[in-house]
């Protein structure tokens, strides 16, 4: 998805003699497009103005055929720089003046070649190996005394998103939050990506995975057996949770309650919250949720489902956990790096009723996938755009209503 | 009192192609292109009462005697052409020699930006306009306006006929413009419309801008031109010039006419 581009830069009197309508037209005209980075109106007439502008164009070809035909009107290709780079003073430290990442797609200049960064992620650092050409983003505390890091913009470049070529709710890229949006229309959508994800999966892909981060309010209102049968069904490859919804999930195959309601009534069940130690207590004695399931302890729900469809599930402590589950993540730099090496090949996130989820997810989400952020109270989803992953979209409603209605809309009956 | 740079066409001639006037079957008559050159300046001294500064020709140099290209003068300070062509390229040199052996501030181009001098640079005191495309490098106006600090408004030149501003845009001295729209784009007809208050534009007709009836020299109420345009003529006339035509077609053969065959110094 990755189109050709150059920046050029055009001066003189270039307002008034039209010449950059002129070349503006022409990029158009010829199949391009074109983004004003920087104009400098003259403000005499003597006064010359000046443009900045980046051209883009569908294939190099397209790019260069369009460079040829504004060139004689005075647009100049823009000198480009190679990125420079430091080396890391120190393991877990970037030099001063490093190059912060964002999620959207990003080029370094090496020895004047454009190269991609992989693994896109915003708040990094850009590690080079300038033997293979070739830069990856490199989280803070991974960095190693030596490695070189980009410093600076310069021989940086960013690309904004395209428009996906579908034309659904995720081709609007915008976080509109309101409770009164037609929920069905988004979710169908959801759905619609969901099957094609599963498809391809099916035809082999090993891309194509979708991820849900969830939090425990899943299971307290009722969405747990949507979601396991979404996992059974094969619609969810990746699961990001804490202790509390693996914990709640098994409390519930164990004793019917969670946090000590019952679920099917809804009404607090005589030293029902011990439910919850004697969960996470029966699994520690166990080892492991795997050996909880394949053992027959636990039979049946999201945790079993995940085991039995091979889900990747990474469980990420926090402090006020108890227990922890075994499998459970609880220093926070290491569960950040289990999340980020289940990313790859993400096609579609659902970040469902977790505040805390949904931003660490995001933050780790390249821009370009598909992203739904659903939760009760709008500031989630809001939180989550203003953290910068704006191509989230936002739906405020309960998280049992969503997978309910997911599930509904994928095949499942009721 | 108005001066002008010439160069007398002993060496005249059309030995290559690079304009689709010039064929080289098409022979000069050398007789007779003398006798037209000096047809010339005899009127411009004597008749439009201008100063003659005469460069000395140089053999193997045809197109020396076109000497608005040599570059372009305001007061002191001269800026010497780059020819596009390399045909044309020696005779920066010569023109640079001259500049500065009369004194004037030469200031030089960066080689790769194409400047073709009075040929593509012309208008009125507050406002300049550059021809590109054909000829000068459109990269070259900025560079100038720095130079100058005058506004130069680019317009591009669409037909290889009219591959110099000065052979389709004629500023005249009460503020008029002499021109003929179809050597432009669209974009340039627009701008020059929009710069040019409605009445002060004279149009040529084809069949004259064809004789490079623009390719005119206006001193003071004084417009010398090409032989043949007798509409371009009387717009003059009722504009209240007084208008001398010449036989030039010599130089025609060269792409090339009165306003070609001088440059002005101020
Ligand atoms: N200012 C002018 N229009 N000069 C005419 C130049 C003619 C010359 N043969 C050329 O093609 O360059």
């Amino acid at each position: 998805m990755t189109t050709a581009q150059e920046t050029i830069v055009l001066r003189g009197h270039i307002i008034d003699s039209l010449i950059l309508a002129k070349i503006l037209d022409l990029i158009l005209m010829m199949g391009g497009s074109f983004d004003i980075d920087q104009v400098e109106i003259g403000r005499t007439r003597e006064d010359q103005s000046h443009a900045r502008i980046i051209v883009r164009a569908p294939t190099l070809a397209t790019l260069n055929h369009i460079l040829r035909a504004i060139q004689p009107h005075g647009a100049v290709v823009e000198r480009e720089y190679d990125c420079v780079v430091q080396p890391a003073p120190a393991d877990g430290v970037f030099p001063d003046e490093f190059y912060s990442t964002t999620h959207l797609p990003t080029e370094v200049r090496l020895n004047d070649t454009w190269v991609d960064v992989q693994r896109v992620e915003m708040d990094l650092g850009i590690a080079v190996d300038l033997q293979h050409m070739t830069a990856r983003t490199v989280p803070m505390a991974d960095v190693r005394k030596g490695d070189l890091i980009v410093t600076g913009q310069a021989g940086v470049r960013v690309i904004p998103m395209q428009r996906p070529r579908e034309r659904d709710v995720f081709a609007f890229m915008e976080s509109t939050v309101s409770p009164e949006r037609p929920h069905s229309h988004v979710i169908a959508d959801v759905a619609r990506r969901m099957r094609l994800l599963r498809d391809e999966r099916r035809a082999g892909s090993g891309q194509a995975k979708v991820l849900l981060a969830g939090g425990p309010a899943i299971i307290h209102a009722g969405g747990r057996d949507a979601l396991t049968w979404l996992i059974e069904e094969g619609f969810i490859h990746v699961l990001f949770c804490g202790n509390a919804l693996a914990a709640h999930d098994m409390e519930a195959d164990l004793y019917g309650t969670s946090l000590g309601y019952a679920l099917t009534v809804g009404h607090a069940v005589p030293h029902g919250h011990a439910h919850h130690l004697r969960t996470i207590n029966r699994i520690r004695a166990i080892g492991s949720i795997r050996n909880a399931v394949e053992s027959g302890t636990i039979k049946r729900g999201i945790m079993a489902a995940c085991i039995r469809a091979g889900v990747h599930v990474v469980m990420a402590g926090t402090i006020r956990d108890d227990g922890p589950l075994p499998g459970v993540i609880t220093d926070s730099m290491q569960a950040q790096a289990a999340m980020r090496e289940a990313i790859p090949g993400v096609g579609l996130a659902l970040l469902v009723a977790s505040t805390l989820h949904a931003v660490a997810t995001g933050n780790l989400l390249p821009a370009a996938v598909p992203t739904v952020c659903v939760d009760i109270n709008a500031s989630v989803p809001t939180k989550l755009a203003d953290r910068g992953s704006f191509q989230a979209v936002g739906l405020v409603m309960d998280a049992a209503s969503f997978l309910n209605e997911l599930a509904r809309q994928l095949g499942r009956s009721m | 009192m108005s001066r002008l740079l010439v160069c007398p066409p002993d060496y005249f001639d059309i030995e290559y192609e690079i304009n689709p006037w010039m064929r080289r079957s098409n022979t000069v008559d050398h007789v007779s292109a003398v006798r037209q050159w000096h047809g010339l300046m005899h009127v411009l001294e004597r008749e439009v009462g201008a100063v003659l500064e005469r460069m000395r020709p140089v053999p193997g140099l045809p197109d020396l005697v076109f000497t608005a290209n040599a570059g372009v003068v305001v007061g002191r300070r001269a800026v010497v052409s780059r020819f596009r062509y390399p045909e044309r390229q020696r005779e920066e040199a010569y023109f640079e020699d001259w500049f500065r052996s009369a004194g004037y501030d030469v200031v030089t181009l960066e080689p790769e930006f194409f400047f073709e001098g009075a040929g593509d640079l012309l208008g009125f005191s507050d406002c300049w306009f550059g021809g590109y495309r054909q000829r000068s490098d459109i990269r070259v106006f900025p560079l100038l306006s720095d130079v100058f600090t005058r506004e130069i408004i680019p317009l591009e030149l669409v037909d290889g006929r009219f591959y110099h501003l000065d052979t389709c845009f004629c500023p005249l001295s009460g503020g008029e413009l002499l021109y003929f729209p179809a050597a432009f784009d669209m974009d340039g007809q627009e701008v020059i419309t929009e710069r040019m208050p409605e009445g002060s534009r004279l149009v040529v007709p084809e069949s004259e801008a064809l004789r490079f009836a623009c390719n005119a020299v206006c001193v003071g109420k004084h417009v010398v031109l090409p032989a043949g345009c007798p509409e371009t003529e009387r717009q003059l006339q009722s504009r209240g010039y007084r208008t001398h035509s010449l036989p030039l077609d010599e130089f025609m053969k060269s792409g090339g006419s009165a306003k070609c065959l001088t440059l002005a110094l101020d």
